[in-house]
């Protein structure tokens, strides 16, 4: 009796212990499809050539696959996105945890919080049909989908977590500081910015990584309003294509087993290890930090 | 100080001109799909077929096709996960195994949604050979959704007092009789609300069903899990880059817009009432 039952909690032990490990499975899962779909790429062209050609023509024929213009539209729409949502998310945070009265903070937390429950196709379909004609219109562009049209609702995607997350920084620094600094004298802005803002320093920067993240892979996003020419950005006012972009646009298309394919899957491999690396940098930072508040 | 006092004023006029900026984008953004989307909506828009290639009639087909997706990620994740939580809270201990399931969890969450129907497609549409279909679109949501749950079921778990626990465990309980008997009833409302809110997520995601599960032309229903389906927000992008007659499909695309918002939306209203009920029945 005694037995039957020890065996049996051994084995729900396992099950659940399986089950948590599946995660792991799948994440190891996609790095290994990526690279194995990704890789046979470079048997046909060299990873120079990949990295820094200037020309992506996948269904040309002779095709060119340099990825240079698709990095940089991603970077470009990304850096965009955060100069726009950097100010307000920080500004948002600040107002919120220092400034607002509770009925207040709820309500804006709230309304913040609606923004990331708008699916990304949606804000991709608001920029087609109001912001990319009103921005076309008022400052008198030949597109209204460009890179700064991308930004912009970039910017819009990455508010939550930028403001959430900095807001969860400024709210942890430790009352006594802000006292100690009222008491001699200071005014509420200056405690704010000289004391309560560097000391939820690294918890912004955090917020900063992962409102990053969360817009160098949005995808449709990007896809919709980007404008999609695969050209090197020298302007936001111009077309861009982001990685995410060209491949949700092109992995339909392309013959599995191509060069075209591997190249996407190559394409997807780098896309996952940018967003791995600011994940894991910012998880790092936030570990440290929350330890250091404690 | 005069000055001071002047900068100070300066400063919060500038904080709530930012909160005022994002305020007003969220409004601008809910006012065009709401009474855009209004327009178009009636009984026949959410009952009927698509008609005249896609530039007339109704979304039944999409909102049909967005519950089965649903549906199968969440049967497929809601157990997954919230086992994988138990294990988590429940059994495990501080060591190396562990710090690696959680940084594998924090990472799987931020995978770009685009990553993971490539994944779908290398391996559930091409190597296990279900093609495009709800079960290969479900499995990648699923997948996509899985780390929320986690997140969600832990927090969830955390909040049931070691005490009951204990008590349990003193009175002779086995450890999964404690966990069947006290602390699942204890946390279920959590657990649901987390997972209510990840079908919300996965209800609004395109890129993961992009090449696993959806398409846009279709005159008939799903008849099995290996049908491909229309999708509401797959439905949406494809209206407004598919098209070839905008003036009547972006009506068409308001409308979707606002049933998947409302959708959405009421997800996280019940899932909020759910946890504000719980926090209230809860004092310990």
């Amino acid at each position: 009796m005694k037995g039957k039952i020890f065996l049996k909690e051994k084995i729900i032990k396992n099950i659940f212990l399986l089950s948590s490990l599946t995660s792991i499975f799948f994440l190891a899962g996609i790095t290994l499809i990526l690279f194995k779909e990704g890789l046979p790429l470079f048997r046909e062209i060299n990873l120079k050539e990949f990295l820094w050609g200037k020309s992506w023509y996948p269904t040309y024929d002779p095709p060119e696959f340099g990825i240079l213009p698709l990095i940089l539209g991603s970077l470009w729409i990304t850096l965009g996105a955060l100069i726009i949502a950097v100010p307000l998310g920080v500004s948002a945070s600040i107002y919120i945890s220092e400034l607002a009265t509770p009925k207040i903070r709820n309500f804006l937390k709230l309304a913040i919080e609606m923004l990331t429950s708008i699916p990304s196709v949606i804000y991709g379909f608001l920029g087609i049909v109001v912001l990319g004609p009103w921005l076309q219109k008022f400052l008198n562009l030949p597109e209204g989908l460009c890179s700064l049209t991308a930004s912009l609702l970039l910017a819009l995607m990455a508010i939550p977590t930028i403001t959430s997350l900095s807001e969860e920084a400024l709210f942890s620094v430790s009352k006594d500081y802000k006292e100690a600094s009222c008491a001699l004298g200071a005014t509420r802005w200056e405690t704010i910015i000289k004391v309560t803002v560097p000391a939820a320093f690294s918890g912004i920067s955090t917020a900063v990584l992962l409102g990053m993240g969360r817009a160098i892979g949005e995808t449709m996003t990007v896809l919709m309003v980007a404008g999609g020419a695969a050209v090197i950005p020298r302007s936001f006012l111009q077309p861009a294509r982001p990685i995410t972009a060209t491949i949700a646009l092109e992995m339909g298309e392309a013959v599995v087993g191509s060069t075209h394919y591997h190249a996407l899957f190559s394409l997807a491999c780098i896309l996952f290890m940018v967003s791995l690396a600011l994940n894991l940098t910012a998880d790092y930072f936030l570990t440290k930090f929350r330890r250091t508040s404690q | 100080m005069k000055k001071r006092r002047y900068k100070e004023k300066l400063a919060y006029l500038f904080l709530m001109s930012m909160v005022a900026i994002i305020l007003s984008s969220v409004f601008i953004m809910f006012y065009f799909i709401i009474f855009r989307g209004i327009k178009v909506m009636n009984w026949q828009f959410l009952t009927q077929m698509p008609q005249k290639g896609m530039t007339a009639g109704g979304i039944f087909p999409a909102i049909l096709g967005t519950l089965y997706l649903t549906i199968g990620a969440i049967c497929f994740a809601f157990p997954l996960g919230t086992s994988a939580a138990i294990y988590l809270t429940e059994y495990a201990g501080q060591n190396r195994l562990i710090r690696i399931i959680r940084v594998g969890i924090n990472n799987l969450a931020g995978v770009p949604s685009v990553v993971f129907g490539l994944f779908g497609l290398a391996i559930f549409v091409k190597f296990l050979n279900f093609g495009v279909s709800i079960l290969s679109g479900s499995l990648t949501l699923g997948i996509l959704i899985l780390p929320t749950i986690i997140r969600a079921s832990e927090e969830a778990l955390s909040t049931v007092p070691q005490s009951f626990r204990e008590a349990s465990l003193a009175l002779g309980a086995t450890k999964w009789q404690t966990i069947q008997k006290i602390v699942l009833p204890n946390s279920i409302s959590g657990i649901l609300t987390g997972s209510i809110l990840s079908i919300g997520r996965a209800a609004g995601e395109t890129a993961p069903i992009l090449f696993t599960a959806a398409t846009f032309y279709t005159m008939r229903l799903p008849n099995s899990v290996f049908s491909e389906v229309q999708a509401l927000p797959y439905h949406i992008y494809a209206l407004l880059t598919e098209g070839t007659h905008p003036e009547s499909q972006v009506p068409i695309a308001y409308g979707t817009a606002l049933i998947l918002i409302l959708l959405v939306l009421g997800l996280n209203l019940i899932a909020f009432t759910l946890r504000n009920r719980f926090r209230r029945s809860k004092k310990w």
